[in-house]
C-alpha cells in the first residue's frame, strides 16, 4: 500500500483531469440549457451527480466514498 | 508474470487479442457463454454458440499458445425467454463432457425479473446435479445492489458449496456481503462505466486477495483484455511483490478453476535457482 505523499504524487493529475471532465460536462449542461430551455432539469440522475459531488466535498468523510457513490447510483430495491 | 485471464469473450475478439495477451503473459482464457447482443430465437443457435466455445475457439487461442476453457449456460438477459432456456438447458448437459467446459455460467441476473430468477435457479440445480462449477453474473450499473442481494437470496435456499461459486462483476457496494457468504468473487475491470483497475487493487488491498479473481470481460462492447495488465502494473508499482501478483492474477484463478479436474494449471511458486558455478580454469 502506498503512503499518503506517494498517493498525492501519483493521483493528484489524473484526479485533477477527472474533476475537470465533470466541471466540463456541467458546464455543457448549462450552456445547452441556457440555448435550448431546461428540459430534463429535474432528471434524477443529474440530481444524484450533484449528490455525490457533496459527498465528495465532505473532508470528514470516512474513507468509504466509491461504496456511497455507488449506493447512490444504484436503483431503489423493487 | 504469468496471468490467467478468467473471464473473456474470445468469439468477441480478433486473433490480435490473442496474439497481445500471449505476448503480455496470459498463458490460459476461460470464455463464459454470455449475450450476443439480441436475444437469439432458437435453441439450436445456442447449441452452435456452445459448439464454437468449446470446439472452435480453443484452436484459435491455441495458436498463440494460450489454453482456452469455457462455461455453457442461458445468460440473464435470454432468460426471459423461458421456452428457449428450457430448452437450451435440456442440451447443457452433454457439453459437460466436453474436454474445456468447466461448467455453467454466466447464469445470473441482469433485470433480477421471475423469470431471469427461476432460470438461474433451474441452473444452478443442473450444475449441482452434474458436478458443475458455477459462474454467476450480477446486474451493470444501478441494478447491481438489489441484483446481488436477489442472487445471495437464491443461492441460500439451494444446497451449493459455496467454495464452487464464483460470482463476478463485484464492485465496493456488492463485495462484503458475497465474501461473508463465503463465496468466490470477482472484479470485471472496463475501460469506463463499470470497475477499474485502481479500484480492483484498492479492493485487493482493503478485502485481501483471498478467494477474489480478476478479470477484464472483453466482449463485443467498449472493454479492453489489457486492462488485465493494467491491474497487474497498478498492483506492481504499488510496491506489491511479483509472488503476491501471482496469487491475485495466476494462483487465485487455478484455485478456483482447478476445482473442475480438466483445468489442469496448478498453482506456481516463483523460486530462485542457486546454480553452482562452473570451476574456473586457472590461467
Amino acid at each position: 500500500m502506498l503512503n499518503p505523499q506517494q498517493v498525492v504524487d501519483r493521483y493528484f493529475l489524473e484526479s485533477r483531469c477527472q474533476l475537470l471532465e465533470i466541471a466540463a460536462t456541467l458546464d455543457r449542461y448549462d450552456l445547452a440549457s441556457r440555448e435550448n430551455g431546461t428540459a430534463g432539469a429535474d432528471d434524477p440522475r443529474w440530481e444524484r451527480l450533484y449528490q455525490s459531488l457533496e459527498i465528495l466535498a465532505d473532508r470528514g468523510a470516512t474513507p468509504d466514498r466509491a461504496e456511497r457513490l455507488l449506493k447512490l447510483f444504484s436503483d431503489p430495491a423493487l | 508474470m504469468q496471468i490467467i485471464q478468467p473471464h473473456y469473450h474470445g468469439i468477441a475478439r480478433t486473433a490480435q487479442d490473442y496474439e497481445r495477451m500471449a505476448m503480455s503473459g496470459v498463458v490460459a482464457v476461460a470464455e463464459p457463454a454470455f449475450w450476443a447482443g439480441f436475444d437469439r430465437l432458437y435453441p439450436e443457435t445456442f447449441i452452435d454458440y456452445f459448439r464454437q466455445i468449446s470446439e472452435f475457439e480453443p484452436t484459435r487461442a491455441a495458436q498463440y499458445g494460450i489454453r482456452h476453457f469455457c462455461w455453457v449456460a442461458v445468460n440473464p438477459k435470454e432468460a426471459e425467454n423461458p421456452e428457449l432456456s428450457q430448452a437450451v438447458l435440456q442440451r447443457m448437459p452433454e457439453f459437460f463432457d466436453k474436454p474445456n467446459v468447466l461448467g455453467v455460467g454466466e447464469t445470473g441476473l441482469h433485470k433480477s425479473t421471475r423469470s431471469e430468477c427461476e432460470i438461474m435457479q433451474a441452473q444452478i440445480e443442473l450444475a449441482l446435479e452434474y458436478d458443475q462449477l458455477i459462474l454467476i453474473h450480477t446486474p451493470h450499473l444501478g441494478d447491481k445492489l438489489h441484483g446481488t442481494k436477489r442472487v445471495l437470496e437464491i443461492l441460500k435456499g439451494l444446497p451449493v458449496n459455496p467454495d464452487r461459486v464464483w460470482i463476478d462483476h463485484v464492485e465496493e457496494h456488492t463485495l462484503r456481503m458475497i465474501k461473508d457468504a463465503g463465496y468466490w468473487l470477482g472484479f470485471t475491470l472496463y475501460p469506463v462505466t463499470k470497475c477499474s483497475p485502481k479500484r480492483a487493487v484498492d479492493m485487493l488491498e482493503r478485502y485481501g486477495f483471498e478467494r477474489t479473481l480478476v478479470n477484464s470481460s472483453a466482449d463485443w462492447g467498449p472493454s479492453d483484455p489489457f486492462t488485465l495488465q493494467e491491474c497487474v502494473l497498478e498492483f506492481r508499482r504499488r510496491g506489491h511483490s511479483i509472488q503476491e501478483g501471482i496469487e491475485v492474477f495466476y494462483n487465485n484463478p487455478a484455485r478456483f478453476l482447478g476445482q473442475n479436474p480438466k483445468f489442469d494449471l496448478l498453482p506456481i511458486r516463483l523460486e530462485a535457482i542457486q546454480e553452482e558455478q562452473p570451476a574456473t580454469a586457472g590461467r
